[in-house]
């Protein structure tokens, strides 16, 4: 019974060190992620406020709905609410944290309706071409010709509000970005030699587009998704404000300020601070979208 | 020419048959269009007479050939609240919605072009990392909220202009400012980027070799050779530009055609809601086309492509 284990004394340090810079895949875009300080700022942002949208009830200071007419409209720093109460005396700090979760759920649920009904239209549109393809892009073209916010309003605003409507809206306004990039990847993709040789050695025509383009498309589709995620979670924070989207009571940062402005004349704060959150959010995301797309495609680095 | 000329004619055409198509669909999306003319507590009673006045008590082909025989005539039926003729009633907001966009599109350019090409000339100085800063910045910033930090600084705080309402220039200037804000880090970004090709190119270095002054040389060779792609990247925006416009009428009363249609909506006065979102989805389409047009009047490879 002699067998010794591995233990941080007696492996060579030298090696530990490497290890610990980490290998692999999640090494190398760690190591690559500390070169770039914006996209560090981005992931860091990123994490806090995954961490705000997943474990926000246990943060927050207080119950959002919480009304205390008595404490109503006080300012920062006061009586224990740190950035806060609104016209009904409810904390914003609260109302803030537990907004996270609303945007994050909204956001990234509307990314993968969007981007997986985009992207097998787009895949059938660039591969099969002919008739199916000059039918999608024409119905790319009308969705393209009403402008994104305005069409994510009135369908919203027609099939009523409610989490699941204000995903519905913003994917049936947002697949045709999908379909656009998908399509014209795939086109270039169909030229190129393997694909061609695949086509001529027999391979079956699903197997060529599921184990050959599809992995294929995982870095633009990666890349866009993560800047589309800024849209929709500015999309939806705009419909809220303007009365659609998310309903008050339930906290959102749009409808934060929407009830805010009325109050502009007395109270800075209640207009302020969703606002602070939705931009650092929405410049999180971009950031880091930005440095994912110069990692995954070095190619259209600077455009 | 002229066959580039009829075949663009004809996709647009087709583009705007199809918009009104889904301007059709889009209220029908409910299931009952009925209930959405209507306040969700009225009556039963109220309901089936409303549904019959309005037709939808019909098969939907027949509501679909007659909406859209009416409407290529321009007719929308009439607004619900006013009884006025529905598409009447939306180009009446246009002029203000045209002003509004239109300042603000010139205003961007004016301020994101000579940042875009200094922070290409000054390449990765301090000029050049503020600039990109901001137009990041721009990018996350909605506009909303800009313009509603802005009226709390310069109307309620510095009480120098009005927090909103029409009819004045003093009136444009917040919304226009506003507006311009997403396009100017847009733009700017995009303007450094071109600039940065071009001023690669060999003619600025026979330009340069022949002791040209450098403002000279960016202010008319090499601008001149970005303004193409920046005219392209504008057309696009447009459509931005209008679907904005929108919500800044709203934040500043603004008496556009954004704010009527989010009266409309809320007020369930569908008629005028279809005339208006039909009306951007036109001129939208129309612009893009002429954009197009002129694009291959000017380089002729387009047409054969």
């Amino acid at each position: 019974m002699n067998q010794t284990t591995v233990t941080e004394s007696n492996v060579n340090p030298q090696l530990l060190k490497k290890r610990k810079a980490g290998s692999g895949k999640a090494g190398f875009y760690l190591r690559q992620l500390k070169k770039s300080p914006s996209g560090m700022a981005g992931f860091v942002i990123i994490l806090i406020v995954l961490f705000l949208g997943i474990f926000g009830s246990w943060v927050a200071p207080y119950d959002p709905n919480l009304a205390e007419l008595s404490k109503k409209l006080l300012p920062p720093m006061s009586e224990g609410h740190l950035l806060g109460t609104d016209q009904l005396g409810r904390d914003i700090l609260s109302r803030l944290i537990h907004g996270t979760s609303v945007s994050l759920i909204i956001g990234s649920c509307a990314v993968v309706v969007a981007g997986a009904v985009g992207t097998t239209l787009g895949v059938i549109a660039g591969y099969f071409r002919g008739w199916v393809d000059t039918i999608i892009m024409r119905l790319v073209d009308v969705v393209l010709s009403f402008p994104f916010i305005l069409l994510v309003l009135v369908i919203n605003a027609v099939i009523g509000t409610g989490l699941k409507n204000i995903i519905l809206s913003l994917a049936i306004a947002g697949w045709v970005i999908y379909a656009r990039v998908v399509r014209s990847e795939v086109l270039a993709l169909r030229e190129k030699e393997f694909i061609v040789s695949c086509v001529a050695t027999g391979v079956p025509r699903w197997e060529i587009i599921l184990k050959h383009i599809v992995p294929n498309l995982f870095t633009p589709i990666i890349v866009l998704s993560s800047l589309q995620i800024a849209t929709y979670i500015i999309a939806e924070a705009s419909i809220s404000f303007l009365g659609f989207g998310v309903q008050p009571p339930q906290p959102a940062w749009g409808n934060m300020l929407s009830e805010g402005k009325d109050y502009i004349f007395s109270a800075w704060w209640l207009i302020t601070f969703p606002g602070i959150a939705i931009v650092v959010t929405a410049l999180g995301v971009n950031l880091f979208g930005d440095w994912l797309r110069d990692v995954l495609d070095p190619e259209l680095k600077g455009n | 020419m002229l066959d580039y000329l009829i075949k663009r004619t004809v996709q647009v055409l087709v583009v705007l048959f199809l918009a009104l198509t889904t301007v059709f669909f889009i209220i029908r999306l409910s299931g009952d269009p009925t209930a959405l003319f209507l306040p969700p507590d009225a009556p039963r009673e109220q309901l089936e007479e409303f549904r019959k006045a309005l037709g939808f008590d019909r098969p939907l082909y027949v509501q679909y050939t007659e909406f859209m025989t009416n409407a290529v005539q321009g007719d929308f039926g009439n607004s619900l609240r006013t009884r006025e003729d529905a598409l009447q009633t939306v180009l009446n907001r246009i002029p203000a919605t045209f002003q509004l966009a239109f300042t603000a599109l010139g205003l961007s350019l004016l301020i994101a072009i000579p940042i875009g090409i200094n922070s290409a000339y000054k390449r990765n100085t301090l000029f050049d990392q503020t600039g990109v800063a901001f137009t990041v910045l721009g990018q996350a910033l909605p506009s909303f909220w800009l313009g509603l930090i802005l009226i709390y600084v310069f109307a309620v705080q510095f009480k120098w202009l009005p927090t909103g309402g029409g009819g004045s220039m003093i009136h444009l200037i917040l919304p226009a400012l506003t507006l311009a804000a997403y396009s100017v880090a847009r733009f700017a970004r995009f303007t450094r980027s071109t600039m940065l090709d071009v001023l690669r190119k060999d003619y600025i270095r026979t330009a340069k070799a022949s002791g040209i002054p450098m403002y000279k040389i960016l202010s008319v060779y090499a601008l001149k050779n970005t303004l193409i792609p920046i005219i392209t990247l504008v057309a696009l925006d447009l459509g931005v530009l209008l679907g904005g416009a929108v919500i800044v009428e709203v934040v500043f009363a603004w008496p556009g055609l954004g704010r009527l249609l989010m009266q409309s909506l809320l007020n369930r006065d569908f008629p005028v809601v279809m005339a208006g979102v039909f009306l951007i989805a036109f001129i939208y389409s129309v612009i893009n086309f002429v954009v197009d047009v002129l694009y291959a009047y000017v380089n002729p490879q387009i047409r054969y492509k």
